[in-house]
């Protein structure tokens, strides 16, 4: 730069506007668009959207993606392997309707026998051997056996999940059970939304001897172990998915209120409600402008963990024996189910807990990626 | 006199989500053996993170020193790794934090956080730290030292917190201290307390002060040198006397023109119009161009150098050029001026030789 | 001090009387009695076990019977078990549940705080993100699909550790793991937001700012003010365990008090479901009311405040 001669006839005045000094020199965001802008570059919570939403697509078509019905059962085709047709030629992803297992024995001979029995007489001339080790000097001989059910069967059509125990499709029964898994967390979910939003709003609200009563009410249920609760409800009502919803929700709203009655009590007191009492809006502009906005991005967050924990407590009630009756299916019913058959047919394991998984992590990215988002403490 | 410090073209910047935030932009002065430096301005003009990038206690990651040296005693902080100013801090340099409500370790005794840095530095035992923290304590002047060493903060009022603080900075002799806003937290009382108490703990251990406020009236009351920092850089640097009687950067002239005295009740307080430049897009030209009622159009083209008033006593405006017409302060903040002149010299009368 | 202690204990009594008061009820309420099962005895034998389980008094009086008995310990006598009281039961089958539960929490927590603090150090680094997803998983995915999995993978194909049943410290490995996995999430998760919000704070400036090295700003003025928080996450913690532990014992078919649970529910055996309830709200409400005294204990400023009272 050259400073040293700059040429005179800058050195005039220049009149400044107004405008100028006072300009804001950032576009103006609202909340929402800010809060937005900040998710979309949380790439785990968009990956986390985009798996629940297919997820939710597959809950609601996949039942309806091939002929198989969930209740069905074909007793002749129990613990068939996934075969899906295009993906059955990468072989370590196990879905091309071949059983494997490997076989220990005394001597080759033995070995063979279980061979037979494990896979049943009837398909032994389907069963490929490969001996894996001669065995002898105290060491078990080995023996790798290979069955394609689907030609020793002569099954046509293409399992793509297995099929269970009484010869069900698990494709469809999956997708069925997160349907209804799905639906219970949803319902939960909002009736936790609703009940929690009111109480605490009420106790906040209004405050003072309504507040103390109400608190002390939350403070003697916080006290009872939600697990012991949602047990002796199941208990009393026949298992369903009514009464797991119920039994869900009693609990429940409590944290959802406390969070909503902690927020309001907060803003309640906060200069600029002040301020707006000062300038004499009325209560239902405060409600409108200031409570509602700044407490919605809480109620969001917080229903969205609400939700995997409620797929949660489905899935541990149908463990413990609490969830829903056979032959409805849900996720924690399948994975039930799957654990009876663990060592032998693992695929009918397998599938159900993916899901679930995936359920419950993109939840809970969605629900971290949100509450960063909303954090107006972040904002730059 | 003998250099300590000099600090030359330093820049520091963060890198945020929005880009780069220029906070420093090329800061330019010099700490002698002793003397009091004030740095002023407002929030954000880049005063506290020039003197945290003296220590090197920009957070690294976002932040980072982009260009500069840091001389002191000679030698180049900006290029010392974080060990060796580990060494440095605490020992030769030392800083005392604005909010002593939150500055102390809560969970930890006050002897101890005055004795951790003796340890460190001066390899003394347990229990000569102990008897030194005792002393420290003593000298910023709390009573029942010898009980209050094993209290925990929250035992301690705001005023006594930073007497601790004093305290720990105070603790290895340090021939630099630099006090980033030391009384803005505290009452009007105690604030007077602590600069009386600076002041007092200059006189007996020499050692040389860089004092950052926002308050006009402080700089007035301790410092020798003032340094105005704006958007990032010193607009305007001198002694005391020449800033307050002799300003010539007209943000200087805002500055003084805003601060409130008792005689000038019935003028009108002179506000500086408009808000700070955004750092991250620092505006072409001269920075406090947009805010500037004296502004010309090379304001808005070309940055100001450092225009020489006297040998001490620099500015950065264009008005100081040969071709700039002839502007007086307005009429209002001259009059201002001219009592203040009057008021500071009788409030320093007889601290300065 | 001594008055906040009474206030919470009373609190404690309040809510576990309420529990009992309302299991009780609820017991009333379900369809099953010892009898449903057995439709040919004689009214006389019916007569007798009825009186066996204190049946045949009117309900307020055996439901007075009922607080008493809970007094002194007596949960009642197990329907399918003959004669062998429900506390027994528990306290035979306490062994294994505890020392899962402890395990799972000693290596969980010690575990995940060290995740925790190694994201905190290194703060938006590789380090972070894979300690942030070990967490995420941690804490999304159900212990029991855990469990499965290492049924599976470490016990039947790799064959490292027993499968299932109890005995050896061998057998404790895949059920520790299984239900270690919450804690370790949730202890990293809480110790990172912790440790960062410690290190950005004034106090760890000025201790930089004294010349401490980076090992001393971590550890002796940073983890001892975050640990000081975690202490509150431990209750809710125990009580997750509490949970998991119904789900692992049955996996893994470890003799504890949840496998005895679930097989309860299955058979209909009311008084053992009251009685570990019962048993399971105590601990809660105990845990609860042990964490917050801890906190008060460790905390200096919460120790001073209550003392000077």
């Amino acid at each position: 730069m050259d400073n040293s001669k700059p040429s005179k006839d800058l050195f005039v005045p220049v009149d400044l506007k107004d405008s100028e000094s006072e300009r804001l020199t950032r576009p103006s965001l609202s909340f929402w668009q800010d809060s937005f802008n900040r998710l979309r570059k949380n790439f785990g919570a968009m990956a986390g959207i985009v798996v629940l939403l297919i997820l939710i697509l597959m809950a609601i078509f996949g039942p309806y993606m091939n002929k198989f019905d969930p209740y069905s059962q074909n007793l002749d085709h129990s613990f068939i392997p996934p075969k899906v047709p295009v993906l059955e030629n990468i072989g370590w992803l196990g879905l091309d309707g071949v059983e494997t297992a490997i076989i220990e024995g005394e001597t080759v001979e033995s070995a063979m026998t279980t061979v037979k029995l494990r896979m049943g007489p009837e398909n032994a001339e389907f069963v490929e051997t490969r001996v894996i080790s001669e065995g002898g000097n105290g060491e078990p001989a080995k023996i790798e056996a290979k069955l394609d059910i689907y030609k020793a069967k002569n099954i046509e059509t293409s399992y793509w999940f297995g099929t269970d125990s009484l010869g069900r499709d698990l494709w469809t029964r999956t997708w069925h059970g997160t349907r209804i898994s799905l639906y219970i967390a949803f319902l939960a979910a909002t009736i936790d939304m609703v009940i929690g939003v009111i109480y605490g709003g009420v106790s906040a609200y209004y405050g003072g001897r309504v507040d103390n009563y109400m608190q002390r009410v939350i403070e003697i249920l916080v006290g009872i172990p939600n697990l012991v609760v949602v047990i002796l409800m199941i208990l009393i009502m026949d298992p369903g998915i009514l009464s797991i919803t119920i039994a869900l929700t009693i609990t429940g709203w409590i944290s959802m209120a406390r969070i909503i009655r902690g927020q309001v009590l907060k803003l309640k007191n906060q200069e600029f409600v002040l301020a707006s009492q000062t300038l004499g809006a009325p209560d239902n502009r405060i409600l409108k402008k200031h409570l509602i906005p700044n407490v919605t991005g809480l109620i969001v967050i917080n229903t969205m963990f609400t939700i995997p924990s409620a797929i949660f407590f489905e899935a541990f009630l149908s463990f413990i024996g609490l969830g829903l009756p056979t032959p409805t299916a849900s996720l924690g019913t399948l994975i039930d189910d799957g654990f009876n058959s663990l060592q032998t047919n693992p695929h009918v394991l397998i599938y159900p807990a993916i899901i679930i998984s995936l359920i419950m992590v993109a939840f809970n990215v969605v629900a971290d990626g949100l509450r960063d988002a909303f954090d107006p403490k972040m904002r730059e | 006199m003998e250099k300590l410090l000099q600090v030359n073209n330093l820049k520091v910047s963060f890198d945020t989500y929005g880009g780069e935030v220029q906070a420093v932009r090329g800061v330019n002065f010099e700490v002698n053996k002793g003397e009091t430096l004030a740095i002023v301005g407002e929030s954000g003009s880049g005063k506290s993170v020039t003197t945290k990038a003296l220590m090197r206690l920009i957070p690294q990651p976002p932040g980072r020193i982009k260009e500069g040296e840091i001389l002191f005693e000679g030698k180049d902080l900006a290029k010392y790794s974080e060990k060796q100013m580990q060494k440095i801090r605490g020992k030769d340099i030392s800083m005392i934090f604005q909010d002593p409500m939150t500055s102390l370790n809560p969970t930890m005794k006050i002897g101890n956080q005055i004795m951790e840095g003796l340890v460190k530095h001066q390899k003394m035992s347990k229990s000569q730290a102990k008897k030194r923290a005792i002393e420290l304590m003593e000298l910023v002047g709390l009573p029942d030292a010898a009980n209050r060493v094993n209290q925990y903060p929250h035992q301690f009022s705001g005023g006594q917190r930073q007497r601790v603080v004093v305290a720990i900075a105070l603790a290895c002799n340090p021939k630099l201290l630099i006090a980033d806003e030391p009384t803005t937290a505290l009452d009007v009382t105690i604030q007077a307390q602590i600069l009386e108490l600076m002041k007092d703990i200059q006189k007996k251990t020499d050692s040389a002060i860089i004092f950052i406020t926002h308050d006009l009236g402080v700089v007035a009351n301790v410092a020798d040198r003032v340094a105005v920092m704006y958007a990032g850089k010193i607009v305007e640097i001198g002694t005391v006397d020449e800033i307050f009687y002799n300003p010539k950067h007209p943000y200087t002239w805002g500055l003084l023109g805003s601060m409130p005295s008792l005689d000038s009740a019935d003028d009108e307080l002179y506000a500086i119009p408009g808000t700070p430049p955004d750092l991250l897009n620092p505006p072409k030209g001269d920075a406090f161009a947009a805010r500037n009622e004296y502004a010309m159009k090379i304001d808005m083209e070309q940055e100001p150098p450092m225009f020489k008033v006297s040998d001490t006593h620099y500015a950065a405006t264009w008005l100081l050029h040969e071709n700039a017409p002839d502007i007086a302060p307005p009429p209002a903040i001259q009059r201002r001026m001219e009592k203040m002149s009057r008021d500071v010299q009788y409030q320093t009368k007889g601290d300065r030789p | 001090m001594a008055r906040y202690i009474f206030q919470r204990v009373l609190y404690m009594f309040l809510t576990l009387v309420l529990i009992a008061t309302f299991s009780f009820f609820l017991m009333k309420m379900l369809p099953g009695t010892p009898l449903t099962m057995e439709d040919k005895l004689s009214e006389t034998q019916k007569e007798i076990i009825l009186e066996k389980y204190g049946l045949d008094d009117p309900v307020p009086i055996q439901y007075l019977k009922y607080m008493a008995g809970l007094a002194q310990g007596d949960l009642g006598i197990s329907f399918q078990f003959d004669n062998r009281e429900v506390t027994d039961i528990i306290l035979s089958r306490i062994g294994p549940s505890m020392q899962l539960g402890a395990q799972a929490l000693l290596i969980g927590t010690a575990l995940g705080m060290l995740l925790g603090l190694i994201s905190a150090i290194y703060h938006n680094g590789f380090l972070d993100y894979s300690s942030t997803f070990v967490a995420v998983i941690g804490k999304s995915i159900p212990s029991f699909i855990f469990a499965g999995l290492l049924q599976y993978y470490v016990g039947l194909k790799l064959g490292w550790f027993p499968v299932a049943l109890w005995g050896t410290w061998e057998h404790t490995v895949l059920p520790t793991i299984a239900l270690a996995m919450f804690p370790i999430a949730i202890a990293a998760r809480f110790m990172r937001t912790e440790m960062l919000e410690v290190l950005g704070s004034d106090f760890i400036q000025t201790a930089r700012a004294k010349g401490v090295n980076k090992f001393g700003v971590v550890f002796k003025h940073g983890v001892r003010n975050a640990l000081i928080p975690l202490v509150t996450v431990m209750g809710p913690l125990a009580i997750s365990l509490m949970t998991g532990t119904l789900v692992i014992e049955k996996i893994f078919a470890v003799p504890g008090i949840g496998e005895q649970f679930v097989i309860s529910i299955t058979t209909n055996d009311f008084p053992i479901i009251m009685g570990t309830t019962l048993f399971f709200s105590f601990f809660f409400v105990f845990i609860i009311l042990v964490i917050d005294l801890l906190y008060g204990i460790i905390d200096p400023r919460i120790r001073l405040a209550e003392g000077e009272k």
